[in-house]
């Protein structure tokens, strides 16, 4: 770790911000009163939940807030230039904020895919800031970028460099844009959740980069975040954030070991570890602070099963060329078999593009499979006609990931809830609102709430009505796709809690669709690891988190970055890993996927394409 | 939650036109023109087809506010009376135009490719047409009337309808919503009926405020070729007609059949500027 002279001056300090938001409601202030200081070469974590105004503290460090409608209203934002006296950042004008902009502080953002803009080369989009800031001419500006892109670990350097964004990965393009904030070697990085967009083991590539960058060009980082887990692994001192205001502020092992805050506490008792449910078979509610814990047994469910698939398949076609011909398929899912038991959960894991939410789409049909079979409790899932469909379909309902999409806009809430009941019952019958009202009760929403809008909730309040939906025609099996991936941790928390919860009263199933494994490691009875269309690793949770022998299941636990500032745990090689893809030309047949007991239901494929090789080289 | 009381999204759609200020006098003249065409016959001073030979030609005065014309009518009464003909022709004819156009778009958008393809192939070739062209056209085939007006005005304007609601109807198609409900067993036209109908009518309405102008003009300018309303019906056109001959004689012609034009266009396009912005917030700038 990098020692950290508190004796050297602050290259920015914060002092006193306060920031409004014009809104149609009038002012609203986003920071209250908030203040910190970064030094040269440390990384400091700006941690908090949504709307807590984490973002809002670096945008005004910027003087970005100007452009999304936020005014500073108090505070000082000093900035270390280099001069005799620190500048008042807050005062500054637009001409100076341009000379510091990109040169003195950089900046990277969430989402890579609209960082960069689709219409230039990587090269052109690397150069231009050089030539503007640095003066430097073509000739000059490309050796440093391709520079920069070997300082990022990009391969190929010179072929990257006449590519276009959409030719690259989520990762790569990540990497592009780490490259562009450090083209005019900046004092100061600002990393605005910069691994939130992308999959875990691509998260625990860019983390390291960034750890190693900042030890190499000795930058400071603002690092800002909402995962406990992601602070921990890289942060020297964080900053928590609650509301607008800051709630504690110290170094990372002070923060995980000795929280002073009742906030910080729950906040940290609210993030799902991988690995602490070592011991256990069966899974069970999470223990929340300030919550009576009244449900907290194990959840065993049964061994009767209630769906069976087999030998799933699932293609997408791509069409291609002059005509719109059938070219090449996307094997989304190949050759895919599990079970589930009633009143349990089994979760697909993997990462972006793996097909586990093909996999749970294609099972209750909203598109359609290949070939394969879904038997729900007897009954064959792919022989039923468009109408028998509809009526079995209120055996397995779903809840989407994100709240705001899965519920429409214009519709009352209860009426959203009853939809199910309408459908599949007599459209008019009154005690289709006395059902809505016990489900509201049900999953701890008040009976107000019956008669609002979806956009008057929160996340969490939202997601609550999205399972009161999902519960009301009494459902065997509930197909619950990334359910929690859109919501704060501490929301995430008991919106898992509420499902165990249910689970263990109404006996319900789960196919828990996820790509955290701690989420999943914490709710499942089973666990199918997925890669490719596949399902490489499948067992028991506690045989697959504790004895894993797939490598991609190694190369995914390990990738997780983990809740403990004393477990950290950088990938050394950050060789850029492509995946292979799932296109396959027209005609090309997959074999079928052949499966080695390892343990008591535990199944592991043996015909993988997975290349253990370089995933293993981690420490 | 800021928000405390529940309120529907129609009043909330509401409340954002007042509060913009283009869309306040927007909303003004809107109500203004369509209680002048409601009320025209209770509140016009004068018999707007009464002849009084007389009079005519005369300039403003107390007894008529903006003069006489050739016959000696009253131009103030006729200007009143106009906005009713005018609003009998763009209402009927856009509303229509957005009940068709709604309900082939959304079948467009939902249905099968094939029945994609057609309907399209057939919007695009009315599409092709230059609007007056058609509209002059039927009129020699049919003769001028209030009727045949009306109709060519919906069957151009109905692919415009239909081109927005399909769009809309293909992007709501696999939103996470109609896929729950998908999911929840409701049948396909239930999920056009109460899903994606909502969800389309906002969007059209919009267009329907802003095509109300085009529609007035266009009827004006076919009554100004004598192809719109027959004589002495007051129409707008009519007036800007006998104005345009007798531009020697009185100014106050032209000013009350293109004045009314130009206040109305004005005040729905504002409101239908307002509407907009209420109904998509991702419009909306950080003011």
């Amino acid at each position: 770790m990098l020692d950290v002279t508190r004796s050297s001056p602050p290259i920015a300090s914060i002092r006193g911000l306060q920031v409004a938001f014009c809104t149609e409601d009038g002012p609203v202030l986003g920071v209250k009163d908030v203040s910190f200081d970064i030094h040269p070469g440390e990384t400091l974590c700006v941690v908090g939940e949504s709307g807590s105004g984490k973002s809002v503290s670096s945008m005004s460090l910027m003087r970005l807030i100007d452009y999304s409608g936020g005014i500073i209203q108090k505070g000082e934002l000093l900035f270390d230039t280099g001069a005799a006296a620190p500048v008042d950042l807050a005062q500054a004008d637009q001409a100076l904020m341009r000379q510091i902009r990109g040169n003195a502080i950089s900046m990277i953002f969430q989402e890579p895919m609209t960082a960069l803009n689709p219409v230039f080369t990587i090269g052109h989009q690397l150069t231009i800031g050089l030539k503007l800031h640095k003066g430097l001419n073509s000739q000059d500006a490309r050796a440093r970028a391709l520079e920069l892109l070997q300082q990022v670990r990009i391969p190929e350097p010179d072929r990257r460099m006449t590519q276009y964004p959409h030719e690259m990965s989520g990762g790569m393009r990540q990497r592009v844009v780490i490259a562009m904030a450090l083209a005019c070697e900046p004092k100061l990085l600002i990393a605005d959740e910069p691994t939130t967009a992308l999959d875990v083991t691509v998260q625990a590539e860019i983390l390291s980069l960034i750890n190693q960058l900042k030890a190499e060009t000795g930058t400071a980082v603002l690092f800002i975040t909402h995962d406990m887990g992601v602070v921990a692994q890289i942060a020297d001192r964080v900053v928590v954030m609650y509301r607008g205001d800051k709630i504690e502020e110290g170094p990372v092992e002070a923060i995980f070991d000795a929280p002073q805050q009742a906030y910080t506490r729950a906040l940290l008792a609210a993030v799902p570890r991988l690995g602490e449910m070592q011991g256990t078979t069966l899974p069970e509610p999470m223990k929340l602070v300030g919550e009576a814990q009244s449900t907290s047994a194990p959840i065993t469910g049964t061994d009767d099963v209630l769906l069976k698939v087999e030998n799933l398949k699932v293609r997408f076609a791509v069409k291609g060329g002059l005509l719109r011909r059938h070219v090449a398929n996307v094997h989304a899912v190949e050759d895919v078999s599990f079970t589930i038991n009633k009143g349990q959960t089994l979760s697909l894991v993997g990462e972006s593009g793996c097909g586990k939410s093909t996999a749970g789409r294609a099972i209750m049909r909203l598109l359609h499979p290949q070939s394969g079979q879904v038997i729900l409790d007897g009954q064959d899932m792919m022989a039923l006609s468009k109408r028998q469909l509809r009526a079995a379909r209120r055996d397995v309902q779903m809840i989407f990931q994100d709240p705001f999409a899965s519920l429409n806009p214009q519709i009352q809430l209860a009426e959203q809830v009853a939809e199910p009941l309408r459908n599949f019952g007599n459209r008019r019958d009154p005690a289709i609102m006395d059902r809505v009202a016990t489900l509201f009760d049900r999953v701890g929403l008040p009976r107000a709430f019956m008669r609002r809008y979806p956009h008057e909730l929160s996340g969490g309040q939202r997601q609550g009505v999205a399972i009161a939906r999902a519960l009301a025609p009494a459902p065997k099996l509930i197909v619950a796709d990334e359910a929690v991936s859109a919501l704060d941790v501490s929301v995430q928390a008991q919106v898992l809690n509420l499902m165990m919860e249910l689970q263990a009263d109404l006996g319900v199933s789960f196919l828990f669709i996820s790509h955290d494994m701690a989420v999943v490691e914490r709710v499942s009875h089973q666990v199918g690891v997925m890669y490719l269309g596949r399902i490489v690793e499948l067992g028991p949770r506690a045989a697959v988190f504790e004895n894993p022998h797939h490598p991609y299941t190694r190369a995914l636990m390990q990738a997780v970055p983990i809740a403990d500032p004393r477990k950290r745990h950088l990938i050394d090689s950050l060789a850029f890993r492509p995946i292979p893809s799932p296109i396959k030309p027209v005609g090309h047949t997959a074999e079928p996927s052949q499966y080695q007991q390892v343990g008591p239901d535990h199944w592991l494929l043996t015909n993988n394409h997975y290349d253990a090789a370089d995933a293993s080289q981690t420490n | 939650m800021t928000v405390l009381k529940s309120q529907s999204r129609s009043s909330q759609i509401l409340r954002a036109v007042l509060r913009d200020r283009l869309g306040m006098v927007g909303l003004v003249i809107v109500t203004l023109v369509v209680a002048c065409a409601l009320f025209a016959p209770w509140i016009v001073p004068h018999d707007p087809n009464a002849m009084n030979i007389q009079d005519r030609l005369q300039g403003p005065s107390l007894q008529y506010l903006l003069g006489t014309d050739q016959l000696g009518r009253d131009i103030f009464s006729r200007m009143l009376m106009g906005a009713q003909i005018a609003l009998k022709v763009a209402l009927p004819a856009v509303f229509g135009a957005m009940v068709i156009g709604m309900l082939l778009g959304m079948i467009a958008g939902f249905g099968p490719e094939w029945l994609d393809s057609l309907l399209m192939l057939v919007f695009d070739t009315i599409r092709s047409f230059p609007t007056v062209m058609f509209a002059l056209a039927v009129v020699a085939l049919v003769g001028p009337s209030l009727n045949t007006v009306i109709l060519v005005v919906m069957l151009t304007s109905i692919p415009t309808y239909a081109r927005v609601a399909r769009t809309q109807t293909m992007s709501l198609r696999s939103a996470d919503f109609v896929m729950a409900a998908r999911a929840a067993g409701t049948s396909s036209p239930r999920i056009l009926a109460i899903h994606l109908a909502p969800n389309t009518v906002g969007v059209l309405a919009v267009l329907m405020a802003m095509d109300i102008p085009t529609v007035v003009a266009l009827e004006a300018g076919l009554s100004f070729l004598g192809l719109g309303v027959k004589p002495p019906t007051p129409s707008w056109g009519a007036l800007l007609k006998d104005g345009y001959a007798l531009i020697r004689q009185t100014p106050w012609l032209i000013v009350a059949g293109g004045l009314p034009i130009i206040v109305t266009t004005l005040g729905f396009t504002f409101f239908g500027e307002a509407l907009r912005d209420a109904v998509d917030p991702k419009v909306k700038k950080g003011r």
